[in-house]
């Protein structure tokens, strides 16, 4: 009896012993010594492959892997997280709510290029948006884009001042194209996060998902 | 083995897992530069110079979006303006500002011209940008032609 339990602690000590020496003969690998094939899971199933998490928030200038820190006035630049303090912020983007900024009166950028005085011209009209799909419709504010845009930057260009004649898709906006144009690029970009910044106005109590073709002519059914 | 070559053990994995963990930090990290920050290099590699970085957020502070993409008639494309520095000397596109008047002159080049050799046009940590990320592969600075020679 005794025999055995030394014999099982023996064993139980020698297994912890290869436990623990396992990293280090894989540490190891570089002097040529062959490492230990764990196995281990295979690489192509690591947790979260495609989600890529920002490591810094408003990185200042030379640190942003744009700017070239060999380049001497590259350290004169202003950093972003200090011109940004003090504002109110936002979960993507710059991490700036821009337009509660303004109406906060916190900033107050130029509408004339050279007269500080001269006041933006604000339209105050939504234009709501059916949308097809189960997300809340989508309520355009004239207020918060001519607060920072002219008429002319968005129309007849981009968007045609009639109704029903955009047709517009969330493919065609993730791909620059209407909305994309600055959504995405300068102002807020399209997240899980902000998908109710536009899509806010819900569904009538009585709207049902419309069934697809698929399912009204479903032979088997 | 005694149980004290074994808390030795322990200790060196712990000490190389350390010393690891410390390599993977000093290591360059692509870290995304600022949203909105547009690199232009139509032109800029080819003369010699740095691409020049134009940052969207120190600019909306100061400025409208009215102001440049209405009034100076800035498209809304990266490198669409075929900015070159004829033109702003004449006082078109950032010139309309940085002549010395309403910002800082022409003369600053290093401040614009900012990026590092080699990088294309683009427009920083844009959804499109993100989206089509296994097309685009910023060159090394090795492959980029006539880079600026290093101080």
């Amino acid at each position: 009896m005794k025999y055995v339990m030394r014999l099982s602690l023996s064993c139980l000590f020698v297994s912890l012993l290869a436990l623990v020496s396992m990293p280090s003969v894989v540490l190891a690998a570089d002097d040529g010594a062959q490492p230990l094939q764990l196995a281990a899971v295979s690489g192509a199933n690591t947790f979260n492959r495609n989600l890529k998490k920002e490591k810094t928030r408003n990185p200042p200038p030379p640190e942003d892997g744009v700017h070239d820190p060999e380049n001497e006035a590259t350290f004169t630049l202003q950093h972003p997280k200090e011109a940004f303090s003090g504002l109110p912020t936002t979960p993507f983007g710059n991490y700036v709510d821009w337009v509660k900024a303004i109406d906060q009166g916190l900033l107050k950028p130029r509408w004339d290029r050279l007269d500080s005085s001269e006041e933006p011209f604000v339209m105050d009209l939504d234009i709501v948006r059916p949308v097809k799909a189960s997300v809340p419709d989508v309520v355009f504010p004239h207020r918060q884009h001519t607060e920072w845009l002219f008429c002319s930057n968005c129309h007849p260009a981009i968007f045609i001042p009639q109704k029903g004649a955009n047709q517009i898709n969330m493919s065609a906006i993730l791909l620059g194209k209407k909305c994309g144009v600055c959504h995405g690029k300068v102002s807020f970009p399209i997240t899980t996060k902000s998908c109710k910044k536009c899509h806010s106005k819900p569904k009538p109590a009585n709207w049902k998902p419309p069934l697809s073709e698929a399912t009204l002519r479903n032979p088997w059914k | 083995m005694t149980a004290q070559t074994m808390q030795k053990r322990v200790w060196a994995v712990m000490a190389s897992g350390l010393l690891l963990g410390l390599l993977m930090m000093a290591m360059p990290q692509t870290s995304k530069a600022e949203y909105a920050d547009v690199v232009i290099n139509n032109y800029a590699d080819a003369a010699g110079m740095r691409p020049a970085v134009f940052p969207h957020w120190f600019h909306r502070i100061r400025f409208r979006c009215k102001v440049c993409h209405a009034d100076l008639g800035f498209k809304f494309k990266a490198g669409g303006n075929k900015i070159t520095m004829a033109k702003i000397i004449d006082g078109r596109f950032c010139g309309a500002c940085h002549n010395g008047e309403v910002a800082w002159s022409v003369e600053n080049c290093a401040m614009c011209h900012s990026g590092i050799p080699g990088t294309p046009t683009h427009f920083a940590g844009s959804t499109l940008q993100r989206l089509v990320a296994p097309a685009y592969k910023p060159l090394a600075p090795a492959q980029a032609v006539n880079q600026p020679a290093k101080k």
